[in-house]
Protein backbone atom coordinates (compact mmCIF):
# COMPACT_ATOMS: atom_id res chain seq x y z
CA UNK A 1 0.00 0.00 0.00
CA UNK A 2 1.15 3.57 -0.60
CA UNK A 3 2.79 5.61 2.08
CA UNK A 4 0.98 8.18 4.13
CA UNK A 5 -0.67 11.02 2.27
CA UNK A 6 -1.02 14.51 3.57
CA UNK A 7 -4.42 16.04 4.10
CA UNK A 8 -3.80 18.70 1.44
CA UNK A 9 -6.45 19.36 -1.12
CA UNK A 10 -5.47 18.18 -4.56
CA UNK A 11 -5.34 20.58 -7.47
CA UNK A 12 -8.05 19.25 -9.72
CA UNK A 13 -8.67 21.38 -12.81
CA UNK A 14 -12.33 22.30 -13.04
CA UNK A 15 -12.59 20.91 -16.55
CA UNK A 16 -11.56 17.38 -15.52
CA UNK A 17 -14.60 15.20 -15.35
CA UNK A 18 -14.75 12.88 -12.37
CA UNK A 19 -17.13 10.17 -11.22
CA UNK A 20 -20.25 11.26 -9.45
CA UNK A 21 -19.99 11.46 -5.64
CA UNK A 22 -23.24 9.63 -5.37
CA UNK A 23 -24.52 6.41 -6.84
CA UNK A 24 -27.37 6.34 -9.34
CA UNK A 25 -29.71 5.63 -6.42
CA UNK A 26 -28.66 8.85 -4.70
CA UNK A 27 -26.63 7.17 -1.93
CA UNK A 28 -23.15 8.43 -1.06
CA UNK A 29 -20.17 6.46 -2.30
CA UNK A 30 -17.83 5.05 0.35
CA UNK A 31 -14.08 4.50 -0.04
CA UNK A 32 -11.25 3.15 2.10
CA UNK A 33 -8.42 5.64 2.62
CA UNK A 34 -6.45 4.05 5.42
CA UNK A 35 -5.64 0.61 6.80
CA UNK A 36 -3.89 -0.70 9.88
CA UNK A 37 -3.30 -4.05 11.50
CA UNK A 38 -1.42 -6.07 14.03
CA UNK A 39 -1.61 -9.85 13.89
CA UNK A 40 0.63 -12.90 14.03
CA UNK A 41 2.01 -12.13 10.56
CA UNK A 42 3.18 -8.64 11.39
CA UNK A 43 2.75 -5.43 13.31
CA UNK A 44 1.60 -3.44 10.28
CA UNK A 45 -0.03 -3.69 6.85
CA UNK A 46 3.07 -3.96 4.62
CA UNK A 47 4.49 -6.85 6.68
CA UNK A 48 1.13 -8.61 6.68
CA UNK A 49 0.71 -8.25 2.92
CA UNK A 50 4.26 -9.51 2.37
CA UNK A 51 3.33 -12.59 4.44
CA UNK A 52 0.19 -13.08 2.33
CA UNK A 53 2.32 -13.01 -0.83
CA UNK A 54 4.86 -15.42 0.61
CA UNK A 55 2.20 -17.72 2.07
CA UNK A 56 3.83 -17.44 5.47
CA UNK A 57 2.23 -19.20 8.44
CA UNK A 58 1.92 -17.33 11.74
CA UNK A 59 0.77 -20.37 13.71
CA UNK A 60 3.06 -21.81 16.36
CA UNK A 61 3.23 -23.06 19.94
CA UNK A 62 1.15 -20.92 22.31
CA UNK A 63 3.01 -19.14 25.07
CA UNK A 64 1.10 -18.02 28.14
CA UNK A 65 0.49 -19.03 31.71
CA UNK A 66 -0.92 -22.56 32.26
CA UNK A 67 -0.69 -23.46 28.56
CA UNK A 68 0.53 -26.93 29.60
CA UNK A 69 -2.97 -27.62 30.97
CA UNK A 70 -4.54 -27.19 27.52
CA UNK A 71 -5.07 -29.98 25.03
CA UNK A 72 -4.85 -27.39 22.20
CA UNK A 73 -1.44 -25.75 22.38
CA UNK A 74 -1.07 -24.00 19.01
CA UNK A 75 -2.28 -20.61 17.83
CA UNK A 76 -1.37 -17.54 15.83
CA UNK A 77 -0.05 -15.27 18.57
CA UNK A 78 1.35 -11.79 18.06
CA UNK A 79 5.12 -12.18 18.58
CA UNK A 80 7.02 -10.39 19.87
CA UNK A 81 4.56 -8.53 22.03
CA UNK A 82 5.50 -6.09 24.77
CA UNK A 83 2.72 -3.62 25.53
CA UNK A 84 5.41 -1.37 27.04
CA UNK A 85 6.85 -0.85 23.56
CA UNK A 86 3.72 1.04 22.58
CA UNK A 87 1.94 2.24 25.71
CA UNK A 88 2.83 3.89 29.01
CA UNK A 89 2.08 2.43 32.43
CA UNK A 90 -1.19 4.31 32.91
CA UNK A 91 -2.45 3.29 29.47
CA UNK A 92 -1.62 -0.36 30.12
CA UNK A 93 -3.67 -0.21 33.32
CA UNK A 94 -6.66 0.87 31.22
CA UNK A 95 -6.13 -1.03 27.95
CA UNK A 96 -6.79 -4.76 27.67
CA UNK A 97 -4.82 -6.41 24.89
CA UNK A 98 -7.79 -6.20 22.51
CA UNK A 99 -7.89 -2.43 23.05
CA UNK A 100 -4.14 -2.17 22.58
CA UNK A 101 -4.39 -4.01 19.26
CA UNK A 102 -7.30 -1.84 18.11
CA UNK A 103 -5.51 1.40 18.99
CA UNK A 104 -2.33 0.38 17.17
CA UNK A 105 -4.24 -0.59 14.04
CA UNK A 106 -6.34 2.59 14.19
CA UNK A 107 -3.25 4.80 14.49
CA UNK A 108 -1.75 3.22 11.37
CA UNK A 109 -5.00 3.65 9.44
CA UNK A 110 -5.45 7.29 10.41
CA UNK A 111 -1.80 8.06 9.63
CA UNK A 112 -2.18 6.56 6.17
CA UNK A 113 -5.43 8.44 5.54
CA UNK A 114 -3.77 11.67 6.67
CA UNK A 115 -6.89 12.88 8.46
CA UNK A 116 -7.18 15.30 11.34
CA UNK A 117 -10.45 15.06 13.25
CA UNK A 118 -10.22 18.34 15.11
CA UNK A 119 -13.11 20.68 14.43
CA UNK A 120 -16.17 19.92 12.36
CA UNK A 121 -14.91 16.65 10.85
CA UNK A 122 -14.73 15.01 14.28
CA UNK A 123 -18.42 15.74 14.83
CA UNK A 124 -19.28 13.96 11.58
CA UNK A 125 -16.97 10.99 12.24
CA UNK A 126 -17.21 7.91 14.42
CA UNK A 127 -16.02 4.41 15.11
CA UNK A 128 -17.68 1.02 15.02
CA UNK A 129 -15.57 -2.00 15.91
CA UNK A 130 -16.21 -5.70 16.22
CA UNK A 131 -15.07 -8.01 18.99
CA UNK A 132 -16.44 -11.28 20.29
CA UNK A 133 -14.72 -11.61 23.64
CA UNK A 134 -13.69 -8.05 24.48
CA UNK A 135 -11.28 -7.92 27.38
CA UNK A 136 -10.96 -11.65 27.86
CA UNK A 137 -7.41 -11.47 29.19
CA UNK A 138 -8.66 -9.09 31.86
CA UNK A 139 -11.47 -11.45 32.86
CA UNK A 140 -9.02 -14.34 32.92
CA UNK A 141 -6.37 -12.58 35.03
CA UNK A 142 -8.85 -11.23 37.56
CA UNK A 143 -10.84 -14.45 37.95
CA UNK A 144 -7.51 -16.11 38.68
CA UNK A 145 -6.82 -13.46 41.31
CA UNK A 146 -10.08 -13.93 43.16
CA UNK A 147 -10.75 -17.65 42.62
CA UNK A 148 -7.34 -19.30 42.39
CA UNK A 149 -5.31 -16.94 44.51
CA UNK A 150 -8.17 -16.24 46.91
CA UNK A 151 -7.65 -12.49 46.95
CA UNK A 152 -10.59 -10.28 47.76
CA UNK A 153 -9.54 -7.15 45.91
CA UNK A 154 -9.06 -6.40 42.22
CA UNK A 155 -7.74 -3.34 40.41
CA UNK A 156 -10.32 -0.52 40.16
CA UNK A 157 -10.12 -0.42 36.36
CA UNK A 158 -11.20 -4.01 35.73
CA UNK A 159 -14.64 -3.07 34.40
CA UNK A 160 -13.60 -0.23 32.06
CA UNK A 161 -10.78 -2.47 30.84
CA UNK A 162 -12.79 -5.59 30.04
CA UNK A 163 -15.97 -4.08 28.58
CA UNK A 164 -16.55 -4.92 24.91
CA UNK A 165 -16.86 -1.26 23.94
CA UNK A 166 -13.54 -0.27 25.54
CA UNK A 167 -11.61 -0.45 22.26
CA UNK A 168 -14.15 1.65 20.35
CA UNK A 169 -14.26 4.21 23.16
CA UNK A 170 -10.48 4.55 23.36
CA UNK A 171 -10.24 4.90 19.59
CA UNK A 172 -12.86 7.66 19.68
CA UNK A 173 -10.93 9.42 22.46
CA UNK A 174 -7.58 9.03 20.72
CA UNK A 175 -8.75 10.83 17.58
CA UNK A 176 -11.66 12.97 18.82
CA UNK A 177 -14.33 11.03 16.92
CA UNK A 178 -17.49 12.55 18.38
CA UNK A 179 -20.15 11.01 16.15
CA UNK A 180 -21.54 7.45 16.25
CA UNK A 181 -19.36 5.07 18.30
CA UNK A 182 -20.21 1.54 19.35
CA UNK A 183 -19.18 -2.10 19.33
CA UNK A 184 -20.70 -5.04 17.51
CA UNK A 185 -20.46 -8.56 18.90
CA UNK A 186 -21.54 -11.26 16.48
CA UNK A 187 -18.83 -13.82 17.22
CA UNK A 188 -16.78 -14.61 14.11
CA UNK A 189 -18.72 -12.11 11.96
CA UNK A 190 -18.26 -9.15 14.34
CA UNK A 191 -15.81 -7.24 12.12
CA UNK A 192 -17.84 -7.71 8.98
CA UNK A 193 -21.00 -6.56 10.72
CA UNK A 194 -19.11 -3.56 12.12
CA UNK A 195 -17.65 -2.60 8.74
CA UNK A 196 -20.99 -3.11 7.05
CA UNK A 197 -22.70 -0.76 9.48
CA UNK A 198 -19.94 1.83 9.10
CA UNK A 199 -20.39 1.59 5.33
CA UNK A 200 -24.15 2.04 5.62
CA UNK A 201 -23.75 5.07 7.89
CA UNK A 202 -21.55 6.91 5.41
CA UNK A 203 -23.57 5.78 2.43
CA UNK A 204 -26.75 7.16 3.95
CA UNK A 205 -25.10 10.46 4.86
CA UNK A 206 -25.12 9.80 8.60
CA UNK A 207 -21.36 10.16 8.94
CA UNK A 208 -18.46 11.44 6.85
CA UNK A 209 -15.64 9.24 8.12
CA UNK A 210 -15.83 6.04 10.16
CA UNK A 211 -12.99 4.09 11.71
CA UNK A 212 -14.04 0.48 11.53
CA UNK A 213 -12.86 -3.10 11.74
CA UNK A 214 -12.34 -5.29 14.76
CA UNK A 215 -10.06 -6.69 17.38
CA UNK A 216 -9.68 -9.87 19.39
CA UNK A 217 -7.31 -11.14 22.07
CA UNK A 218 -8.68 -14.47 23.20
CA UNK A 219 -5.42 -16.39 23.41
CA UNK A 220 -5.23 -16.91 27.15
CA UNK A 221 -5.84 -19.99 29.28
CA UNK A 222 -9.56 -19.40 29.82
CA UNK A 223 -10.14 -18.31 26.24
CA UNK A 224 -8.64 -21.41 24.65
CA UNK A 225 -9.96 -23.76 27.35
CA UNK A 226 -13.50 -22.67 26.51
CA UNK A 227 -12.96 -23.39 22.80
CA UNK A 228 -11.47 -26.83 23.52
CA UNK A 229 -14.83 -27.89 24.88
CA UNK A 230 -16.50 -27.73 21.48
CA UNK A 231 -13.92 -30.11 19.99
CA UNK A 232 -13.62 -28.15 16.78
CA UNK A 233 -10.01 -27.02 17.24
CA UNK A 234 -7.06 -28.59 15.45
CA UNK A 235 -4.07 -29.75 17.45
CA UNK A 236 -1.63 -29.46 14.56
CA UNK A 237 -2.57 -27.08 11.71
CA UNK A 238 -5.29 -25.10 9.96
CA UNK A 239 -5.96 -26.59 6.51
CA UNK A 240 -9.00 -24.88 5.01
CA UNK A 241 -10.80 -26.77 2.21
CA UNK A 242 -8.28 -29.63 2.37
CA UNK A 243 -9.87 -33.08 2.69
CA UNK A 244 -7.67 -33.79 5.72
CA UNK A 245 -8.59 -30.59 7.57
CA UNK A 246 -9.25 -31.19 11.23
CA UNK A 247 -10.36 -27.93 12.72
CA UNK A 248 -9.72 -24.29 13.34
CA UNK A 249 -6.69 -22.62 14.89
CA UNK A 250 -7.21 -19.44 16.79
CA UNK A 251 -5.34 -16.20 16.22
CA UNK A 252 -5.32 -12.71 17.73
CA UNK A 253 -4.95 -9.17 16.49
CA UNK A 254 -6.84 -6.31 14.93
CA UNK A 255 -7.61 -4.64 11.65
CA UNK A 256 -8.91 -1.09 11.44
CA UNK A 257 -9.81 0.93 8.33
CA UNK A 258 -10.73 4.49 7.51
CA UNK A 259 -14.01 4.45 5.60
CA UNK A 260 -14.66 7.83 4.06
CA UNK A 261 -17.26 9.59 2.00
CA UNK A 262 -15.93 9.47 -1.57
CA UNK A 263 -16.47 13.15 -2.21
CA UNK A 264 -14.62 14.12 0.95
CA UNK A 265 -11.73 11.79 0.11
CA UNK A 266 -11.53 12.95 -3.50
CA UNK A 267 -11.68 16.64 -2.58
CA UNK A 268 -8.68 16.34 -0.31
CA UNK A 269 -6.73 14.23 -2.79
CA UNK A 270 -6.62 11.16 -0.61
CA UNK A 271 -5.13 7.94 -1.92
CA UNK A 272 -8.09 5.61 -2.29
CA UNK A 273 -7.35 1.95 -1.50
CA UNK A 274 -10.70 0.54 -2.64
CA UNK A 275 -14.39 1.37 -2.79
CA UNK A 276 -16.86 -0.38 -0.51
CA UNK A 277 -19.81 -1.12 -2.75
CA UNK A 278 -22.09 -3.54 -0.94
CA UNK A 279 -22.99 -5.24 2.30
CA UNK A 280 -25.66 -7.64 3.42
CA UNK A 281 -26.38 -9.78 6.42
CA UNK A 282 -28.64 -12.71 7.14
CA UNK A 283 -29.48 -15.07 9.95
CA UNK A 284 -29.77 -18.85 9.56
CA UNK A 285 -32.35 -18.90 12.37
CA UNK A 286 -31.56 -22.58 12.66
CA UNK A 287 -28.75 -23.84 14.88
CA UNK A 288 -26.40 -22.22 17.40
CA UNK A 289 -23.26 -23.82 15.95
CA UNK A 290 -23.98 -25.69 12.71
CA UNK A 291 -23.85 -23.39 9.67
CA UNK A 292 -26.49 -23.30 6.94
CA UNK A 293 -25.60 -23.08 3.24
CA UNK A 294 -28.90 -21.34 2.55
CA UNK A 295 -28.25 -18.64 5.14
CA UNK A 296 -24.77 -18.00 3.76
CA UNK A 297 -26.03 -17.98 0.19
CA UNK A 298 -28.71 -15.42 1.04
CA UNK A 299 -26.08 -13.08 2.48
CA UNK A 300 -23.85 -13.48 -0.60
CA UNK A 301 -26.66 -12.94 -3.08
CA UNK A 302 -28.01 -9.95 -1.18
CA UNK A 303 -24.53 -8.39 -1.10
CA UNK A 304 -24.21 -8.72 -4.87
CA UNK A 305 -27.60 -7.04 -5.25
CA UNK A 306 -26.71 -4.29 -2.78
CA UNK A 307 -23.48 -3.65 -4.68
CA UNK A 308 -25.13 -3.77 -8.09
CA UNK A 309 -22.69 -6.51 -9.12
CA UNK A 310 -23.34 -9.45 -11.38
CA UNK A 311 -21.86 -12.76 -10.24
CA UNK A 312 -19.34 -12.70 -13.10
CA UNK A 313 -17.99 -9.31 -11.92
CA UNK A 314 -16.51 -10.97 -8.83
CA UNK A 315 -12.98 -12.31 -9.29
CA UNK A 316 -12.05 -13.19 -5.74
CA UNK A 317 -13.72 -14.12 -2.47
CA UNK A 318 -11.93 -14.08 0.84
CA UNK A 319 -13.62 -17.08 2.41
CA UNK A 320 -14.66 -17.55 5.98
CA UNK A 321 -12.74 -20.84 5.52
CA UNK A 322 -12.22 -21.86 9.13
CA UNK A 323 -10.78 -25.30 8.40
CA UNK A 324 -13.60 -27.10 10.18
CA UNK A 325 -15.40 -29.95 8.47
CA UNK A 326 -18.74 -28.16 8.66
CA UNK A 327 -17.87 -24.60 7.63
CA UNK A 328 -15.77 -25.29 4.58
CA UNK A 329 -18.15 -27.62 2.79
CA UNK A 330 -21.15 -25.46 3.68
CA UNK A 331 -19.41 -22.32 2.45
CA UNK A 332 -18.40 -23.97 -0.84
CA UNK A 333 -21.98 -25.13 -1.38
CA UNK A 334 -23.26 -21.61 -0.69
CA UNK A 335 -20.79 -20.02 -3.13
CA UNK A 336 -21.49 -22.64 -5.80
CA UNK A 337 -25.21 -21.95 -5.52
CA UNK A 338 -24.94 -18.18 -5.38
CA UNK A 339 -22.53 -17.92 -8.34
CA UNK A 340 -23.74 -20.77 -10.54
CA UNK A 341 -21.33 -21.44 -13.43
CA UNK A 342 -19.12 -18.53 -12.42
CA UNK A 343 -18.20 -20.36 -9.19
CA UNK A 344 -15.81 -22.46 -11.27
CA UNK A 345 -14.03 -19.37 -12.58
CA UNK A 346 -13.61 -17.25 -9.46
CA UNK A 347 -10.86 -17.66 -6.88
CA UNK A 348 -11.64 -18.16 -3.22
CA UNK A 349 -8.99 -18.45 -0.51
CA UNK A 350 -8.92 -18.58 3.24
CA UNK A 351 -6.11 -16.62 4.86
CA UNK A 352 -6.90 -18.12 8.28
CA UNK A 353 -4.25 -20.79 7.74
CA UNK A 354 -1.75 -17.89 7.95
CA UNK A 355 -3.12 -15.51 10.62
CA UNK A 356 -5.38 -17.94 12.44
CA UNK A 357 -9.04 -17.37 13.18
CA UNK A 358 -9.06 -13.93 14.79
CA UNK A 359 -12.72 -14.42 15.80
CA UNK A 360 -14.24 -10.94 16.21
CA UNK A 361 -11.31 -9.30 14.42
CA UNK A 362 -10.95 -11.79 11.61
CA UNK A 363 -13.05 -10.10 8.92
CA UNK A 364 -11.02 -6.93 9.33
CA UNK A 365 -7.63 -8.60 8.90
CA UNK A 366 -9.06 -10.57 5.97
CA UNK A 367 -10.25 -7.38 4.26
CA UNK A 368 -6.54 -6.63 3.76
CA UNK A 369 -6.33 -9.63 1.43
CA UNK A 370 -9.28 -8.20 -0.52
CA UNK A 371 -7.58 -4.81 -0.87
CA UNK A 372 -4.35 -6.54 -1.92
CA UNK A 373 -6.24 -8.43 -4.63
CA UNK A 374 -7.80 -5.26 -6.02
CA UNK A 375 -4.86 -2.93 -5.66
CA UNK A 376 -1.80 -5.10 -6.14
CA UNK A 377 -3.31 -7.84 -8.30
CA UNK A 378 -2.10 -10.53 -5.90
CA UNK A 379 -4.43 -13.20 -4.58
CA UNK A 380 -3.49 -14.47 -1.11
CA UNK A 381 -3.25 -18.27 -1.00
CA UNK A 382 -4.93 -20.92 1.14
CA UNK A 383 -1.84 -22.42 2.72
CA UNK A 384 -1.73 -25.85 4.37
CA UNK A 385 -3.75 -27.30 1.51
CA UNK A 386 -2.87 -30.98 1.01
CA UNK A 387 -5.74 -33.06 -0.34
CA UNK A 388 -8.60 -32.16 -2.66
CA UNK A 389 -12.05 -32.47 -1.12
CA UNK A 390 -14.89 -33.12 -3.57
CA UNK A 391 -17.15 -31.16 -1.24
CA UNK A 392 -14.88 -28.10 -1.62
CA UNK A 393 -14.36 -28.25 -5.38
CA UNK A 394 -13.60 -24.56 -6.03
CA UNK A 395 -10.35 -22.81 -6.94
CA UNK A 396 -9.06 -22.20 -3.43
CA UNK A 397 -5.70 -20.79 -4.61
CA UNK A 398 -3.79 -23.59 -2.88
CA UNK A 399 -0.52 -22.85 -1.13
CA UNK A 400 0.91 -20.18 -3.44
CA UNK A 401 -0.17 -16.60 -4.06
CA UNK A 402 -1.28 -15.85 -7.58
CA UNK A 403 -1.08 -12.78 -9.80
CA UNK A 404 -4.47 -11.87 -11.19
CA UNK A 405 -6.37 -8.76 -12.04
CA UNK A 406 -9.71 -8.61 -10.30
CA UNK A 407 -12.22 -5.77 -10.33
CA UNK A 408 -14.58 -6.76 -7.52
CA UNK A 409 -14.22 -8.98 -4.48
CA UNK A 410 -16.28 -10.29 -1.58
CA UNK A 411 -15.34 -11.07 1.99
CA UNK A 412 -17.40 -13.70 3.80
CA UNK A 413 -18.02 -14.12 7.51
CA UNK A 414 -20.37 -16.74 8.92
CA UNK A 415 -20.59 -16.76 12.69
CA UNK A 416 -21.66 -19.16 15.40
CA UNK A 417 -25.25 -18.33 16.09
CA UNK A 418 -25.94 -18.49 12.36
CA UNK A 419 -25.16 -14.82 11.71
CA UNK A 420 -23.79 -14.07 8.27
CA UNK A 421 -22.20 -10.86 6.97
CA UNK A 422 -20.68 -10.30 3.52
CA UNK A 423 -18.94 -7.19 2.19
CA UNK A 424 -18.17 -6.26 -1.42
CA UNK A 425 -15.26 -4.07 -2.54
CA UNK A 426 -14.39 -2.73 -5.97
CA UNK A 427 -11.25 -1.31 -7.49
CA UNK A 428 -11.26 2.46 -7.91
CA UNK B 1 -17.32 -53.59 36.93
CA UNK B 2 -18.01 -53.59 33.21
CA UNK B 3 -21.77 -53.75 33.69
CA UNK B 4 -21.53 -50.92 36.10
CA UNK B 5 -19.62 -48.78 33.61
CA UNK B 6 -22.12 -49.60 30.90
CA UNK B 7 -25.05 -48.71 33.13
CA UNK B 8 -23.51 -45.38 34.03
CA UNK B 9 -22.91 -44.57 30.35
CA UNK B 10 -26.45 -45.65 29.48
CA UNK B 11 -27.80 -43.31 32.14
CA UNK B 12 -25.79 -40.39 30.73
CA UNK B 13 -26.88 -41.04 27.16
CA UNK B 14 -30.49 -41.58 28.25
CA UNK B 15 -30.53 -38.23 29.99
CA UNK B 16 -29.10 -36.52 26.90
CA UNK B 17 -31.58 -38.24 24.59
CA UNK B 18 -34.49 -37.84 27.01
CA UNK B 19 -35.16 -41.59 26.92
CA UNK B 20 -35.22 -44.41 29.48
CA UNK B 21 -31.85 -46.20 29.99
CA UNK B 22 -33.31 -49.53 28.78
CA UNK B 23 -34.11 -47.89 25.44
CA UNK B 24 -30.38 -47.46 24.80
CA UNK B 25 -29.08 -50.60 23.08
CA UNK B 26 -25.59 -51.41 21.83
CA UNK B 27 -26.82 -50.99 18.28
CA UNK B 28 -28.32 -47.53 18.78
CA UNK B 29 -26.48 -44.86 16.82
CA UNK B 30 -26.37 -41.28 18.08
CA UNK B 31 -28.65 -40.43 15.17
CA UNK B 32 -31.18 -43.14 16.18
CA UNK B 33 -31.34 -41.57 19.60
CA UNK B 34 -31.81 -38.07 18.22
CA UNK B 35 -28.41 -36.88 19.47
CA UNK B 36 -27.00 -34.17 17.19
CA UNK B 37 -23.38 -33.00 16.99
CA UNK B 38 -23.73 -30.64 19.92
CA UNK B 39 -25.53 -33.32 21.96
CA UNK B 40 -22.72 -35.74 21.20
CA UNK B 41 -20.06 -33.31 22.38
CA UNK B 42 -22.10 -32.73 25.52
CA UNK B 43 -22.47 -36.48 26.15
CA UNK B 44 -18.72 -37.01 25.73
CA UNK B 45 -18.10 -34.23 28.23
CA UNK B 46 -20.51 -35.86 30.71
CA UNK B 47 -18.77 -39.23 30.30
CA UNK B 48 -15.36 -37.60 30.85
CA UNK B 49 -16.64 -36.00 34.03
CA UNK B 50 -18.29 -39.21 35.27
CA UNK B 51 -15.18 -41.36 34.86
CA UNK B 52 -12.50 -38.70 35.18
CA UNK B 53 -11.01 -39.66 31.83
CA UNK B 54 -10.00 -37.72 28.74
CA UNK B 55 -11.68 -38.78 25.51
CA UNK B 56 -9.79 -38.12 22.26
CA UNK B 57 -12.58 -36.89 20.00
CA UNK B 58 -12.40 -34.20 17.33
CA UNK B 59 -15.77 -33.30 15.81
CA UNK B 60 -14.05 -32.48 12.51
CA UNK B 61 -12.85 -36.01 11.91
CA UNK B 62 -15.01 -38.35 13.95
CA UNK B 63 -13.94 -41.32 11.83
CA UNK B 64 -10.27 -40.77 12.54
CA UNK B 65 -10.55 -40.44 16.31
CA UNK B 66 -9.49 -43.37 18.48
CA UNK B 67 -12.91 -42.92 20.01
CA UNK B 68 -15.40 -44.75 17.79
CA UNK B 69 -18.84 -43.15 17.99
CA UNK B 70 -20.58 -45.43 15.45
CA UNK B 71 -23.02 -46.72 18.04
CA UNK B 72 -23.51 -47.10 21.78
CA UNK B 73 -21.66 -50.43 21.82
CA UNK B 74 -18.50 -48.92 20.31
CA UNK B 75 -18.72 -45.90 22.60
CA UNK B 76 -19.07 -48.12 25.69
CA UNK B 77 -16.16 -50.32 24.62
CA UNK B 78 -13.97 -47.27 24.07
CA UNK B 79 -14.88 -45.84 27.48
CA UNK B 80 -14.15 -49.20 29.15
CA UNK B 81 -10.74 -49.20 27.51
CA UNK B 82 -10.00 -45.67 28.71
CA UNK B 83 -11.17 -46.46 32.25
CA UNK B 84 -8.95 -49.58 32.28
CA UNK B 85 -5.97 -47.57 30.99
CA UNK B 86 -6.50 -45.04 33.74
CA UNK B 87 -6.59 -47.79 36.40
CA UNK B 88 -3.46 -49.47 35.03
Amino acid sequence: MSPKKTGKKADVPAAVSRPSPTRPDGLRRVVITGAGTINALGHDVPTTLAAFREGRCGIGPLEFRDVERLSIQIGAQVHPWQAEDYFNRQQILLYDKFTQFALLAAKQAVAQAGLDFQGALGLRSGVVLGTAGGGLNTWDENYRTVYEEGKNRVHPFVVPKLMNNAAASHVSMEFGLRGPAFTVATACASSNHAMGLAFQMIRSGGAQVMLTGGSEAMLCFGGVKAWEGLRVMSKDACRPFSANRNGMVQGEGAGVFVFEDYEHAHARGADILAEVVGFAMSSDAQDIVMPSAQGAERAITATLQDAGLNPEDVGYINAHGTGTAANDKTECAAVAHAFGHHADRLMMSSTKAMHGHIIGGTGAVELLACIMALRDGVIAPTIGYQEADPECALDVVPNEARDARVDAVLSNAFAFGGLNAVIALRRV
Amino acid sequence: MTDQIRNRIRAIIAEQAMLEPDQITDHSTPQDLGIDSLGLVESIFAIEEEFDISIPFNANEPDKSDFDISNMGTIMAAVERLVAQKAA
